[in-house]
């Protein structure tokens, strides 16, 4: 019996019971429809992760006020406020293996252009170095701001590719002026894509701005809470009302100060408290010198007495992302197993149907032995019969975990990709399901005697 | 050698401690070209003497010639074989496929046989042999929407599907009623005269053995009666 017309009486013998064959397969369609979706949800975000560490840049180094714990109780970074930007300067000045550093702020609000407003999911107050320090392509268009615009807390922003779209649609930004908390920003450059980060997050999705302009127009509470001694000196200079154009902003508002101002009197930035800093290192070679340096002279500035614990903490970008894909990995492999497990249920269930299958239908094997049908013959048609069920319900399943990791995309944006080996090995995984478990009721129906088989009622 | 031959053949069922012999040396030729009824009552060993014949069951002792082929002591799938090839059975239950059309139940055996027709040559095949059992408007009807004569005719069709030389029909009228049962008695009375298929059937009712040239009263499992009802020089073609 060749084994097209095997496959065929397979299928009208499925056909005879479609419901039946139906629900028998759904163990199958689930462990395989749940394969496919982790595989290519796991091979997307292993994607992105490599992406988005080329993107970032492993060399860098992430510095953060406050210790990452103290007698076993973390304060979660950022609560203390310790680092100064002076710190980011003298660490760029003093550690020979950094090359390049910025100090940062952060803000979370409302971006309005005319009628139209977004949160983005980066504000940053930072400095021109920033651009270096993250390796963040080419502005698209426009300039980057000065160091001259952070002395004097300049108005003027850059905006990424997603903030852009979602403001100006097709317009140029340049030049226009957008809103944060009612203080106008002008735009003067466009950012490059850079793409999603390990978390997923859209890194397009970005106001940078000079940190002093964010720190003293922006986020008043930081001003007032954080820092009373600026608050105080910077309030008592204030003499232009440029920034009043703007009824209703915020009373702990700073005037822009003229250029004069600024060169007479610096910001007093001592005080002043920032988010974090960003360093780069040379190389990633580099990475661990630059740790040992950057601790040893913060220790240093914050006048620090030996055994006491840091009152900073640094992470570097290789220990996150070799954290964040063993998560992934860990996350993926949970979930195969939980299939595979799901597989083996599925498979037990067919196995059952089968050997109900073989009994109900013993007289059809009694019958197909007398026209001559041998031990083989029976054999192959049920193993036949347990494969193709599988398959149809691999298949199935590979369209529904397709179809899964597909709404998974479009819906939670997150990254996924077809992975061909994934479709490969749930077709063989299924087809030895079928074989494994087909095995035993085949075997069983073709040991039956022609005789008491004619005979069965 | 005769078409068929079966020496002393024995049979005996062992049933825990105890033996139940069936069939108790039986011997007994049959010419190729014959038609004969194998009678008796009930339990007498018929079905369990034509399962022998029919390489379905295998004696406890004995020789058994099919053909000029000892059929014993072969093995299954040797036996298979010669099932596929050699014989059609057509029994009192019909056994047909449920929820399997007419022509994919007669071209059943074909998907056994070594020669492998196309499947487009064997449902071909398939729906010549049920035109000649008058079910040409039938073909694509499942069992369940056939009548009960028209079901074995579907079943005698599909048993000569292999062109097999020898046909066993255990009881093939006891699920009919006398007219479709005279309709299928006819039917094999001229496969028997026309193509010269040997045929071995199990009958209870005496009215059926008539169409035969030849009754085998069997009893307790041994054979009381093995005479012609028409004399031996009348049947046709004969021998090898
Ligand atoms: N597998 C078996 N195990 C034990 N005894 C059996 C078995 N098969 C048949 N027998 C016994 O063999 C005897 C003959 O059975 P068989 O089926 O040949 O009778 P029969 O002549 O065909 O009867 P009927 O006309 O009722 O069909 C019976 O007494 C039966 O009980
Ligand atoms: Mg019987």
């Amino acid at each position: 019996m060749r084994i097209h017309t095997t496959a065929r009486t397979a299928l009208r013998a499925l056909a005879r019971n479609p419901m039946r064959a139906m629900l028998t397969t759904l163990g199958i369609v689930i462990g395989i429809g749940a394969v496919i979706a982790m595989m290519e949800i796991g091979a997307g975000s292993s994607v992105a992760l490599q992406k988005t560490i080329a993107s970032m840049g492993a060399n860098v180094l992430v510095i953060r006020p406050g210790t990452a714990s103290s007698g076993g109780v973390s304060f979660g970074a950022g609560s203390t406020t310790t680092l100064s930007p002076l710190d980011s300067a003298a660490i760029l000045q003093e550690c020979p293996a950094v090359r390049n550093a910025t100090p940062m702020v952060r803000a979370r609000t409302q971006v309005v252009y005319g009628n139209r407003n977004w949160v983005p999911t980066y504000i940053y107050g930072t400095t021109p170095a920033f651009l270096d320090v993250q390796d963040w392509p080419t502005l698209s268009e426009g300039e980057p701001f000065t160091e001259r615009d952070v002395l004097n807390a300049t108005k003027v922003c850059l905006l990424g590719r997603t903030l852009v779209r979602e403001l100006f649609g097709d317009e140029s930004p340049i030049g226009k002026e957008i809103r944060l908390k009612n203080v106008a920003f002008k735009v003067v450059g466009v950012l490059g894509a850079k793409g999603a980060n390990m978390m997923g997050l859209d890194q397009d999705d970005i106001v940078l701005a000079p940190w002093t302009t964010i720190k003293y127009r922006v986020t008043g509470s930081s001003l007032s809470s954080g820092n009373q001694s600026a608050s105080n000196s910077s309030t008592s200079e204030s003499v232009n009302t440029l920034s009043n154009l703007y009824p209703g902003s915020q009373p702990g508002l700073y005037p822009a100060r003229s250029a004069v101002q600024a060169a007479d009197n610096p910001m007093p930035v001592r005080f002043a408290n920032i988010d974090q800093i960003l360093a780069a290192a040379h190389d990633a070679a580099d990475v661990q010198p630059a740790i040992e340096q950057i601790t040893t002279l913060l220790r240093e500035r914050h006048r620090m007495r030996p055994g006491e614990p840091d009152d900073f903490n640094i992470r570097d970008m290789t220990e996150m992302t070799k954290a964040l894909s063993s998560t992934t990995t860990l996350m993926t492999n949970l979930l195969l197993a939980v299939a595979m497990i799901s597989l083996v249920v599925g498979g037990v269930g067919i196995m059952n149907i089968m050997l109900v299958s073989v009994t109900e239908r013993t007289r059809e094997i009694g019958l197909r032995m007398a026209v001559g049908a041998r031990g083989g013959d029976i054999l192959r048609q049920f193993l036949v019969e347990a494969v193709v069920l599988c398959l149809v319900g691999g298949t199935m399943g590979i369209l529904l975990g397709h179809g899964g990791s597909q709404l998974v995309r479009i819906f939670m944006h997150w990254p996924v990709a077809t992975s061909p080996t994934a479709i490969a090995a749930a077709v063989l995984v299924s087809a030895t399901v079928g074989i494994v478990f087909g095995f035993y009721p085949a075997w069983k129906a073709a040991r039956l005697d022609p005789i008491e088989a004619l005979r069965y009622e | 050698m005769e078409f068929i031959e079966m020496r002393d053949i024995c049979k005996t069922y062992v049933m825990g401690d105890m033996t139940v012999p069936v069939l108790k040396s039986v011997s007994l030729t049959i010419a190729r070209g014959e038609l004969v009824t194998l009678m008796g009552s009930s339990g007498s060993g018929k079905s369990t003497l034509m399962n022998i014949l029919g390489c379905l069951d295998r004696p406890t002792s004995g020789e058994c010639w099919l053909d000029g082929q000892e059929v014993a002591q072969l093995s299954g799938d040797q036996r298979a074989l010669v099932r596929n090839h050699k014989l059609g059975f057509v029994f009192q239950s019909f056994n047909l496929l449920p929820r399997t059309s007419a022509l994919e139940n007669v071209a059943m055996p074909l998907s056994y046989t070594a020669e492998g027709l196309s499947e487009r040559e064997a449902r071909q095949r398939a729906a010549d042999m049920l035109n000649r059992f008058g079910l040409a408007d039938r073909l694509h009807h499942e069992p369940s929407q056939l009548s009960g004569g028209q079901q074995q005719r579907v079943a005698i069709a599909r048993a000569l599907i292999n062109r097999p030389p020898l046909l066993f029909a255990d009881e093939p009228t006891g699920n009919l009623d006398s007219k479709t049962s005279e309709e299928v008695l006819r039917m094999f009375e001229q496969l028997n005269a026309e193509d010269g298929i040997t045929i071995i059937m199990v009958t209870h009712d005496p009215n059926v053995a008539q169409h035969a040239k030849r009754v085998i009263h069997i009893n307790d499992g041994v054979i009381v009666d093995n005479a012609f009802t028409v004399p031996p020089a009348a049947v046709a073609g004969g021998g090898t």
